[in-house]
């Protein structure tokens, strides 16, 4: 690891200052993602600025139709919670899969929504159950914040708040785990509120996206049958070594009928 | 570099790192507490468990500064001083939960959270629990004995013995 000047900020006012002041800072929440980085020397930043004690970051709660989860709750939390267990068992259920108990720890929201690892997935639910992303600067709707491999529209500097997502009817998450990372190959949240419903991937494109035809049919008809035979191109996917963008196309289906099962359920 | 200090099973203890000291190159190198083993360099092995305030996390993928202020238990911390093992040592031991014995110190540490945290798991959840948890010789199911053992000893207080037939 490369050395960098360690600061703790004690508020979000006080980091957002820190990492201003700083020559090529980068914000430390949960670490799951940065210190493994560091490790490797893939990133060299100049100051660390941490934000694991900001007690005003912790948090989860209902307030009307909306479930609000502040930046720095870990997977742990977010995954044992009863207010969210309550509100959206499926992000519960989407929290309590992320990598292993230790990693869900320290892994916080803010941290795993700011990488935007295309095979993370919080995305997905951020995106499948249309989630508004509130920074120290302003509010980012789902739809305008993943926009490319680890790119969000987040600006240098910008701090994620919290997440708050919309209490749904009904939604479900599944995912198809790579089997020795555990990231998700493809992974879906279904949801649906009213007569609309979402449907957010993660793991088959460079970025979590919606897919609008499958979301219309299931506006029509919630079951897994409604969606049986629509097929996402193939060509607007990721292709690795672990998994070609074909394979990918078909998991979408499949992953998708398997949340929508999950949601009935 | 950096003044810390924090409790490692229960001595106040402090030192003076660079920021970019991890929490396990610490309790090794500074600490000469060797038990915590460093088996990956991707967060991934799980041999480098200890317990952060009371939860198992990679000592690995911490740094000393973060942990400035925090208790810290380490697999030396576990056992009584007189040396009786705790009873998730005892499991290990009795269900033949190791071999070469590099991932048990993050096995054990990770075994007492789980257990803790879910005393009644089965052995799907515990498979699942140790998901993090890589051992390159065991084949993992005298781990899972010995976890489901070990955690029904913390309970009543009693290790069932292994079936040796
Ligand atoms: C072994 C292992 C397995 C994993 N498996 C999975 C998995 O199955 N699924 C999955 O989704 N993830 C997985 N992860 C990643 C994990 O979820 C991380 O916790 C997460 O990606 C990053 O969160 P963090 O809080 O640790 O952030 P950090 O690592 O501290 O930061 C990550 C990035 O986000 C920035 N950042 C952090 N917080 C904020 C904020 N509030 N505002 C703005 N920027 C911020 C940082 O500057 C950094 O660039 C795994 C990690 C490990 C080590
Ligand atoms: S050494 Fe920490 S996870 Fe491998
Ligand atoms: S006992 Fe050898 S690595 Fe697990």
């Amino acid at each position: 690891m490369y050395n960098f000047e360690y600061r703790r900020a004690q508020s979000v006012a006080e980091a957002a200052k820190l990492i201003k002041e700083a020559d090529d800072g980068k914000i430390l929440a949960g670490g799951m993602t940065l210190i493994p980085t560091l490790k490797q020397r893939l990133a060299q930043p100049s100051d660390l600025i941490d934000i694991g004690k900001i007690a005003e970051l912790k948090g989860i709660s209902v307030s009307g139709k909306t479930l609000t989860i502040k930046a720095m709750t870990r997977h742990f939390d977010v995954h044992s919670s009863p207010e969210v267990k309550k509100a959206i068992p499926a992000l519960a259920v989407l929290a309590g899969g992320i990598g292993d108990p230790s990693v869900r720890h320290r892994g916080t929201i803010g941290g795993s929504t700011a990488n935007a690892d295309p095979a993370a997935d919080y995305p997905a639910g951020i995106v499948g159950l249309g989630a508004t992303i509130e920074t120290n600067k302003r509010k980012i709707a789902a739809d305008d914040f993943f926009t490319g491999l680890f790119e969000t529209a987040l600006e240098p500097g910008e701090l994620i708040i919290a997440v708050h997502f919309p209490i749904p009817d009904k939604a479900g998450y599944l995912k198809f785990a790579h089997l020795a990372s555990g990231y998700a190959t493809c992974g879906v949240m279904v949801s649906k509120t009213g007569n609309q419903v979402r449907v957010g991937v993660t793991g088959a494109g460079p970025n979590a996206f919606r897919v609008p035809e499958m979301e219309a049919a299931l506006a029509k008809t919630f079951t897994p049958d409604a969606i049986a035979n629509i097929k996402y191109p193939a060509d607007e996917l990721l292709s690795d070594m672990h998994a070609s963008a074909e394979y990918r196309a078909h998991l979408v289906t499949v992953i998708a009928k398997r949340a929508v099962a999950a949601a009935l359920a | 570099m950096a003044k810390i200090s924090m409790t490692v099973n229960g001595k106040t203890v402090s030192g003076d790192v660079e920021p970019r000291t991890l929490l396990v190159q610490f309790i090794r190198e500074h600490l000469g507490m060797t038990g915590t083993h460093v088996g990956c360099d991707t967060s991934q092995c799980g041999a480098c468990n200890v317990h952060y305030n009371g939860e198992a996390v990679k000592s690995c993928t911490i740094l000393a500064v973060q942990a400035d202020g925090s208790d810290v238990v380490t697999i030396e911390g576990l056992a009584k001083p007189d040396g009786t093992l705790h009873p998730m040592q005892a499991a290990f031991r009795e269900y033949h939960g190791l071999q070469c014995g590099y991932c048990t110190p993050g096995m054990v540490m990770v075994a007492v959270d789980i257990a803790r945290r879910l005393p009644c798991a089965d052995e799907a959840t515990v498979r699942e629990e140790l998901y993090g948890n890589i051992c390159r010789c065991t084949g993992y199911q005298g781990i899972v004995e010995a976890v489901m053992a070990g955690s029904e000893a913390m309970q009543t207080g009693v290790l069932p013995l292994k079936d040796h037939h």
